[in-house]
């Protein structure tokens, strides 16, 4: 997805299970509220009732709506695994794609159990229901900030030759998921580079954290 | 240069970013924060481009990429004030649209006040026609709502007078709910939509036939005919909307399938919205209005043909200025 300002962003749409998983708490957390509305309401008689109705026509048609617009898109369920619905174009969902995308919840639903829904999710690209098609909405994982990984701390090393950016790269990515890599892994990566680098294949690995140190000019 | 003296140097730049987009996603920016944000956001995407250009590390460009997809969420926000939109939609928009989508609601309504009329027709002319649409005991029942005799029209008639709130709510839930299952179900290549328009039609007409068959046709229209202007003419709009998708499915003309149908979901959701609004009146009219019997059936009637003219005349000419000076 490009935006105007021409920086490529990328977004990571959310698959079958873990939407089901975020329908199912916000289906238990309705019922819930349903269930202590009427209790209270039902000692009101009927205008109680009456009232009841109303909230159930709200809660039923409304909540995803008012939940997904007013908090940026995210139902509680859909906050609990880190989801939340944008336009296709990455931007936050407005109200009219909002209802749209749930009122064709009906359709989802039929025959039985969200099988058109399923069905249609699980056929395309970015798994849109086809309230999704419709309304022009994805759902997305919620971006979540990652601690930077710090350098392996060895002496600075020069490269021995001019290398390309994409090796560049690769060094430095190496380097900086050194902690999530065995010690027998990075040795056996790290000897690969150990002829070009000119050095033998326990000291590849030391050597390269030396070259991803100075390319990226840590101190 | 090199990543780690771009670091250093922007890095300030880039926490202040995480601030006000902290505050922004809060919705609470303070006016200073507001109004440096597009700038902010320039710059982060200027420096994201840098990174990448340069080759800096993935680790680098992603923290950047996450943070200009917040921007990018923030700033191209949709937000106005729901009021004001509401009102303008009330006010012109939800008539300019009816109007501009003319057709598609000419052909729910004929299928629908055409196969309404047709059966009430039907039914009145050879009356056991109605146990082929309706189960008998619900025909005894609506013989029970519509007697000449019961002092409450409508459903919930025996509850006495204290229950127009149930009855409120009860409308609400059951009508709107009608319209939105009309309206969606038009993605099933507007079959559904079809069921739905003629499913209502042909139970209205037969019921509608049948009463004025076996005598009660007093009672039973100037109940009707007060929210009938606006109840029957939500139920043709949510149809008419229904038929849009189901339009855009069959023939999406020199659009894909896809396109056609996010184009008429978004003119269909207008008519739904509008549709809605005139069932809560209507609800509050037959809740409040049609149920009383104190007030004489030719009262009724008239009430009943302005609420139809009014109606008419908010279709026909509210939104006509603005939309000139467009």
């Amino acid at each position: 997805m490009e935006t105007p300002e021409g920086i490529d962003l990328l977004l990571r749409p959310a698959g079958l299970v873990p939407r089901a998983l975020a329908f199912a708490i916000d289906l238990a957390i309705r019922a819930a509220i349903l269930l202590a509305l009427f209790i209270i309401l039902g000692m009101l008689g009927n205008f109680g009732i009456g009232l009841g109705t109303l909230l159930l026509f709200l809660v039923q048609w409304w909540y995803m709506v008012l939940f997904e617009v007013l908090n940026q898109g995210r139902t509680p369920g859909k906050y609990w695994l880190g989801l939340r619905v944008v336009h296709d174009d990455g931007t936050p969902v407005g109200w009219t794609s909002s209802l749209t995308r749930n009122l064709l919840r009906f359709v989802d639903m039929l025959p039985f159990g969200y099988f058109l829904g399923a069905l249609s999710c699980l056929g395309h690209p970015a798994f849109k229901r086809l309230g999704d098609l419709a309304a022009g909405t994805l759902v997305v994982y919620r971006e979540r900030p990652q601690a930077r990984p710090a350098l392996p701390e060895v002496e600075a090393a020069k490269p021995p030759f001019a290398l390309s950016l994409d090796e560049q790269r690769a060094l430095i990515a190496f380097s900086e998921r050194h902690a999530s890599l065995s010690a027998e892994r990075r040795l056996e990566l790290a000897s690969i580079l150990a002829e070009p680098l000119a050095v033998t294949g326990e000291n590849a690995e030391a050597k390269i954290h030396g070259i991803a140190r100075s390319l990226v000019g840590a101190p | 240069m090199k990543q780690a003296a771009f670091e250093r140097q922007h890095h300030a730049d880039w926490h202040d970013f995480i601030s006000q987009l902290d505050a922004l996603e809060r919705g609470k920016p303070s006016p200073s924060q507001a109004s440096d944000f597009p700038a902010a956001y320039r710059r982060l995407c200027q420096h994201l481009a840098l990174a990448e250009s340069r080759g800096y590390s993935s680790q680098l460009i992603d923290q950047l990429r996450q943070l200009a997809l917040r921007g990018h969420q923030q700033f191209y926000r949709h937000r106005s004030p729901l009021l004001g939109r509401l009102l303008g939609f009330i006010t012109g928009g939800f008539a300019r649209a009816v109007r501009e989508q003319w057709r598609y609601v000419l052909a729910a309504s004929l299928l629908f006040y055409g196969s309404l009329l047709g059966m009430a027709a039907l039914v009145f002319a050879f009356p056991e026609l109605v146990f082929s649409i309706l189960p008998p005991d619900q025909v005894t029942q609506m013989e029970q709502m519509y007697d000449p005799d019961a002092s409450r029209l409508g459903r919930f008639a025996e509850r006495g007078s204290g229950d127009d709130w149930l009855m409120f709510g009860y409308y609400v839930m059951n009508n709107i709910g009608i319209a939105f299952q009309t309206f969606a179900s038009g993605l099933l290549f507007g079959l559904g939509t079809l069921f739905f328009l003629l499913f209502n039609g042909l139970t209205i007409g037969a019921v509608a036939g049948h009463l004025s068959a076996i005598g009660y046709h007093q009672p039973f229209w100037s109940f009707v005919i007060g929210h009938g202007a606006f109840e029957l003419t939500a139920i043709t709009l949510a149809g008419a909307a229904g038929l849009q998708l189901g339009v855009a499915l069959v023939a999406p003309g020199r659009l894909t399938r896809a396109e056609a149908l996010r184009q008429a979901a978004k003119r269909g959701i207008q008519l739904v919205c509008g549709a809605t609004l005139f069932l809560l009146i209507a609800a509050f009219v037959e809740a409040y209005w049609s149920s009383m019997t104190l007030t004489s059936p030719m009262i009724k009637y008239i009430v009943g043909a302005l609420l139809w003219l009014i109606v008419a005349a908010y279709f026909a000419f509210a939104g006509r200025a603005q939309h000139a000076a467009e």
